[in-house]
């Protein structure tokens, strides 16, 4: 309880709360893990909000995302540079939206973001294959592949202009049974 | 053409998010503020001076300020600068594309460099800030007004040395009637804002600017709003959603933090991904409904019996019989509840039908019969409860087959997994599936052996059915000939004969599943149907199992009736007998009662502590059975291939015997048959909730070791998806069915004379009746008997099936406009499909018009024509020009959206609501590729 005090005001934790589906338990708990990536570079203060950033290679070697064929996708979503560097706000970001409590909607929309492996906002048939075939571990051939991709984009593009939108993509996304069930880690 | 890409998503986002509302509202007035600010950039280069000391709350922009300090501070006039620096964050998307949406000529991100250009005035900025802000809620109402914001700007700035209060007291004044409503509505939107903040996909530190900017500005104007009296009562209500929200978080924190296991799940969970977890979930979640039904069974039964009841010994039916004290203290007949365990609270026949017990005039009989049926409405309503919130998360599910490739994509990775080997076979099994269904895609059938499929299917279900009605009848033959044992001497019986019933039963749901699936083997599901037909299986095996244990149960039960009856009249005989003896002996009427020691006493055979030890019994072994199993199966295994392999002729890890794999279905059908058993005995042995809490803690612990020590994942990992309303499922027919006999008994059995809480009633249910007849008043057991009426209940009935008869009809008429809907769709799609394969009829309206007219009048006007060849240009020419056209275009006319406007496409699929007139259509479907907007417009000149 003590050690509370420290590290967060009173008014950072209840602003922690109202921005992300933690509470103040899991915001701590969250904090050390992440301070736990690395004790000498996280300061047990952050009252003052000190301007750390860790390395992607910090990030993607906790045990939750390091088996994850996305993980360097999700920590450059999630990341303010876009390379995967987070800062606590970040990491808090990260797994807030992968909680359990967040809604379909918001998962949808990072989700999205994930598999938008060139950033252009559409998921087009390379993002598809990248997708694949991380997926799959480059175990399909190139037909199988394409194939796949063809179907997926013919399943799911409404508008017909060769991709998936965001729209096209929550639309799909809603609809699957198993996606708020493995869109998410727990912490 | 970036720019005009990320304004399209900004679009979408903001749709998706439902944030419009919200947004909107707080974005513009974030615009009109930067306006505001931007007509003065030097007085608040003046403030920067004379604002030293920052409120701690304010450091989070100031930080950010420090960290950008490079980014140029006169980005006021460079436009492109700004640009530039936004691209340079790369995906930091939402926010700044958001920003971009907006922009007209200035944009958000460049207020935010502004905000952070000035960092030292923090305070004395939001103070000005807020003025502005209430001048622009009136600004919305009366322009004419302005020149009074100008005057109360200037004395923000005049009292920056003066407190927040002062100024806002100064501005107060002012208000009027219609300003405080308007006020009143910005409050709610910033609460509403803070309420909904966490579903934003913004960055942290946006939504933490724009949490403490709303929470500031609901402050600051909270107290403002009200009136004279009013004003009071305003604030206090205030405090008091201040305070409900505080304490309602606190209670939401401590809520979680009661959740037990959530590690130990997550351990597992990414061990074997989420299809074990659901397991564990479902055991917490068992237990955490066995706790409320022990809180009830023991606080409102158990404890007045024993607090203010009569003590062990006072009467016959709390006394062992003289002739068991000799062993009533032995472990080995403890434990099989006889001796003093049996005439302990444990069971049925311990509680006195003393009508009202102790200082607070308990009913104990009352509250026994109540309790145990309220059992039942307890976990009907919460099971229900649950099965319908799962129903509602899990996706509508309608369109199953329509995106068989895409759900597989997106959403086949279990973002849980956290362990190399379950992600290995997760991505084998990823790869496999894929390799199915482009299989199945591309033949569409395996024709060849569909007969030998279908005859294997057949032959797999009838052997199956042998095996059920095999071991339904050994489990009748076995209880018979238990009885038959029970008749003879219990000394001559041995182990064995003594729990052959438990014994065969437990052997049985030990035996026949493994069976089931090896027969399951030859049917070839995909192992998610299977597990369901494997679940089924042995759902119909136990139940068998159960049911034929219950009728032979009952079997016992009218003999033990019969009996008792004859042991009833011997004790009545008796004390006749024992009263003439007196009267003739005395030679007196006044006979005093007769005393005998309580364990003397002849006593009737007291068949519900009969049906209670039997399910106790059951319960037991059936933990014993399956903790047995686990140390034996999976671990003894375990340590047996780890340590044999290393002097084995053949591989043992990846050969034959190999680690178990966690057989879901079997253990969470034990879960339920558990709890099935529990419902059942829990009437007739309060003390069984008891033991089950015990069962499920033991067995979260040890179950969660066993499987993370000596179990490997599955080969085929596969996800739970919504079985876990399949388990639900189970469980609700298992109480339906756990509740038959329990009514079934208390509706019409008679309890035995001797011991019990009805004891010396004809049926339990009298108990109520009583009740309700003698102890509430007089109109309430008219009404009742008004209730129960058959010309009141008929009705209602009828009412009952009608208003389900309506809503099923409704649902169904629901169905079927959904159905249409999607065919709809499909039929738009597949135009569109049509049309961009054939541009030809590009245009349907279009090409109808055409066929009417057939003198082509209807050919796009050439005026047109001439706008859309410099478009197509730019498109050719990149991005880059386009941009740069844009720009040259912008205080012109927006050709793009003339054009679209001019022809929006008349058939495009209606995937969105109606927006904002200024958006053009065709952007909302995404940017437009080069051909794809000639096709809008009618056909090409032919």
């Amino acid at each position: 309880m003590g050690n509370k005090q420290t590290i967060f005001t009173a008014q950072q934790l209840d602003a922690y709360q109202d921005c992300t589906y933690f509470t103040r338990k899991e915001i701590l708990r969250l904090f050390y893990r992440y301070r736990d990536l690395a004790p000498q570079l996280v300061p047990l203060d952050y009252t003052n909000h000190p301007d750390v950033k860790l390395p992607y290679e910090l990030i993607g070697s906790m045990p939750e995302l390091k088996d994850n064929p996305f993980r360097q996708r999700i920590a450059e979503v999630f990341s303010e540079d876009g390379e995967g560097n987070m800062t606590l706000d970040d990491f808090l970001d990260m797994f807030s939206v992968l909680s359990e409590m967040a809604p379909r909607d918001l998962k949808a929309y990072y989700a999205f973001k994930i598999y938008d492996f060139n950033d252009d906002d559409f998921i087009c048939k390379s993002d598809l294959e990248k997708t694949l075939n991380k997926l799959t571990r480059n175990e399909l051939t190139e037909d199988e592949v394409r194939m796949v991709c063809e179907k997926v984009i013919d399943e799911a593009d409404l508008d017909n202009d060769g991709r998936l939108s965001l729209e096209d993509f929550q639309h799909m996304i809603v609809r699957a049974p198993d996606f708020l069930s493995t869109f998410h880690i727990r912490i | 053409m970036p720019p005009k890409k990320k304004s399209d998503l900004a679009i979408s986002v903001e749709e998706g998010m439902e944030v419009d509302a919200t947004d909107s509202g707080s974005e513009d007035e974030a615009r009109r503020r930067s306006r505001n600010r931007r007509v003065k950039p030097q007085r608040k280069v003046k403030c920067v001076s004379d604002d030293d000391e920052d409120e701690e709350e304010d450091e989070a922009p100031r930080k950010r300020g420090r960290k950008k300090r490079a980014k140029p501070q006169d980005s006021d006039e460079d436009d492109e600068e700004d640009k530039r620096s936004v691209k340079n964050k790369g995906s930091k998307a939402p926010r700044s594309r958001a920003a971009k949406v907006e922009r007209e000529d200035d944009s958000e991100d460049e207020r935010e460099t502004k905000k952070k250009a000035g960092k030292a005035v923090p305070k004395k900025e939001k103070e000005e800030k807020n003025l502005e802000k209430k001048g622009n809620v009136k600004g919305k109402e009366e322009k004419e007004k302005d020149a009074e914001k100008n005057k109360k700007k200037k004395k923000g700035k005049l009292s920056s040395s003066s407190s927040d209060s002062s100024s806002s007291d100064s501005a107060e004044e002012s208000l009027s009637e219609g300003e405080i409503e308007a006020l009143k509505e910005q409050v709610e939107e910033k609460k509403q804002l803070i309420a909904t903040l966490r579903n934003k996909p913004w960055r942290m530190k946006r939504r933490l600017l724009m949490l403490k900017e709303a929470q500031d500005f609901v402050e600051k104007f909270e107290g403002a709003l009200g009136k004279g009296k009013g004003r009071k009562f305003y604030a206090f209500k205030v405090m008091m959603t201040k305070k409900l929200i505080k304490f309602k978080r606190d209670f939401e924190n401590f809520k979680t933090a009661c959740i037990p296991w959530e590690r130990k799940i997550k351990e597992v969970e990414s061990h074997f991904g989420s299809s074990v977890a659901s397991y564990f979930i479902f055991l917490r979640w068992m237990y955490t409904l066995n706790l409320v039904l022990f809180g009830f069974q023991f606080g409102l039964v158990v404890l007045p019996e024993i607090m203010m009841g009569l003590p062990y010994g006072s009467i016959p039916r709390k006394t062992v019989p003289r002739e068991e004290q000799a062993t009533a203290m032995d472990l080995s007949v403890l434990l099989d509840f006889g001796g003093y365990s049996q005439y302990s609270f444990l069971f049925y026949g311990y509680y006195n039908n003393e009508k009202m017990i102790g200082l607070l005039k308990f009913r104990l009989p009352l509250s026994y019969l109540l309790v145990g049926i309220g059992i039942f409405g307890y976990s009907l309503m919460v099971v229900i409860k649950s099965m319908a919130r799962n129903a509602n998360e899990g996706g509508d599910g309608s369109d199953e087959g329509d995106f068989i490739f895409s759900w597989k994509m997106f959403t086949s990775w279990d973002y849980l997994i956290g362990n190399p080997e379950t992600a290995d076979n997760k991505y084998a099994s990823i790869t496999t599936s894929f390799k199915e269904s482009i299989v199945d895609e591309q033949e569409n059938q395996k024709d060849e052996n569909i007969h030998l499929r279908r005859f294997l299917r057949v032959l797999a279900n009838f052997l199956i059915l042998w095996c059920l009605g095999g071991s339904g009848y050994l489990i009748y033959f076995v209880v018979k000939r238990g009885q038959m044992f029970a008749q003879m001497n219990k000394e001559d019986l041995t182990w064995f004969q003594k729990n052959e019933v438990e014994f065969v039963m437990s052997l049985l749901g030990l035996v026949c599943p493994p069976l089931f699936e090896t027969i399951a083997e030859l049917e070839d599901y995909h192992p998610r149907i299977a597990l369901k037909w494997q679940l089924g299986r042995i759902f119909a095996l136990f139940l068998g199992n159960l049911y034929t244990f219950l009728f032979a149960l009952f079997d016992d039960v009218n003999e033990k009736l019969q009996n008792e009856k004859l042991i009833k009249n011997a004790t009545e005989w008796a004390l006749q007998e024992y009263q003439a003896n007196y009267t003739a002996y005395f030679n007196t009427t006044a006979v005093p009662p007769q005393v005998v020691n309580p364990a003397d006493v002849i006593r009737g055979p007291c068949w519900e502590t009969a049906v209670g030890i039997e399910f106790m019994k059951l319960t037991v072994s059936d933990i014993q059975v399956a903790y047995l199993m686990i140390l034996i199966g999976d671990f003894g295994r375990a340590v047996l291939v780890r340590f044999l392999n290393y002097c084995w002729c053949w591989d043992l890890e990846a050969g034959f015997p190999s680690y178990a794999e966690f057989a879901i279905s079997d253990n969470v059908l034990g879960l339920v048959f558990n709890q099935g058993m529990i419902w059942m005995g829990a009437f007739y042995a309060p003390g069984l909730v008891g033991l089950n809490i015990l069962r499920l803690l033991s067995s979260m612990y040890y179950q969660s070791w066993a499987v993370m020590a000596c179990n490997i994942p599955h080969e085929r990992v596969f996800k739970a998806s919504r079985s876990n309303n399949f388990y639900m499922g189970l469980l609700l027919l298992v109480l339906f069915l756990s509740l038959l006999p329990v009514v079934y008994t208390i509706m019409t059995m008679s309890p035995s004379f001797d011991c019990g809480p009805f004891s010396g009633q004809d049926k339990m249910y009298n108990v109520v009746m009583d009740t309700i007849n003698q102890d509430l008043p007089s109109f309430i057991s008219n009404i009742f008997s008004y209730a129960t009426n058959p010309g009141v209940i008929m009705p209602a009935v009828l009412l009952m099936v009608l208003a389900i008869y309506y809503l099923n009809s409704v649902s169904k008429g629901y169905q079927q406009a959904n159905k249409d809907l999607k065919k709809k769709m499909q039929i738009a799609r597949d135009e569109e499909k049509n049309r961009r394969n054939n541009k030809d009829s590009t245009n349907q309206v279009m090409k109808d018009l055409e066929d009417l007219l057939p003198n082509k009048s209807l050919i796009p006007p050439p005026a047109e024509e001439e706008e859309e060849t410099p478009i197509d240009v730019v498109v050719s020419k990149g991005k880059k020009s386009l941009k740069t056209k844009q720009g040259a275009k912008q205080d012109g006319v927006n050709l793009e959206r003339d054009v679209s406007l001019a022809a929006p496409n008349p058939r495009a699929p209606v995937t969105h609501g109606p927006r904002p007139r200024e958006r053009p259509p065709v952007n909302t479907r995404g940017p437009l590729p080069g051909p794809g907007r000639g096709r809008g417009r009618g056909g090409p000149p032919r």
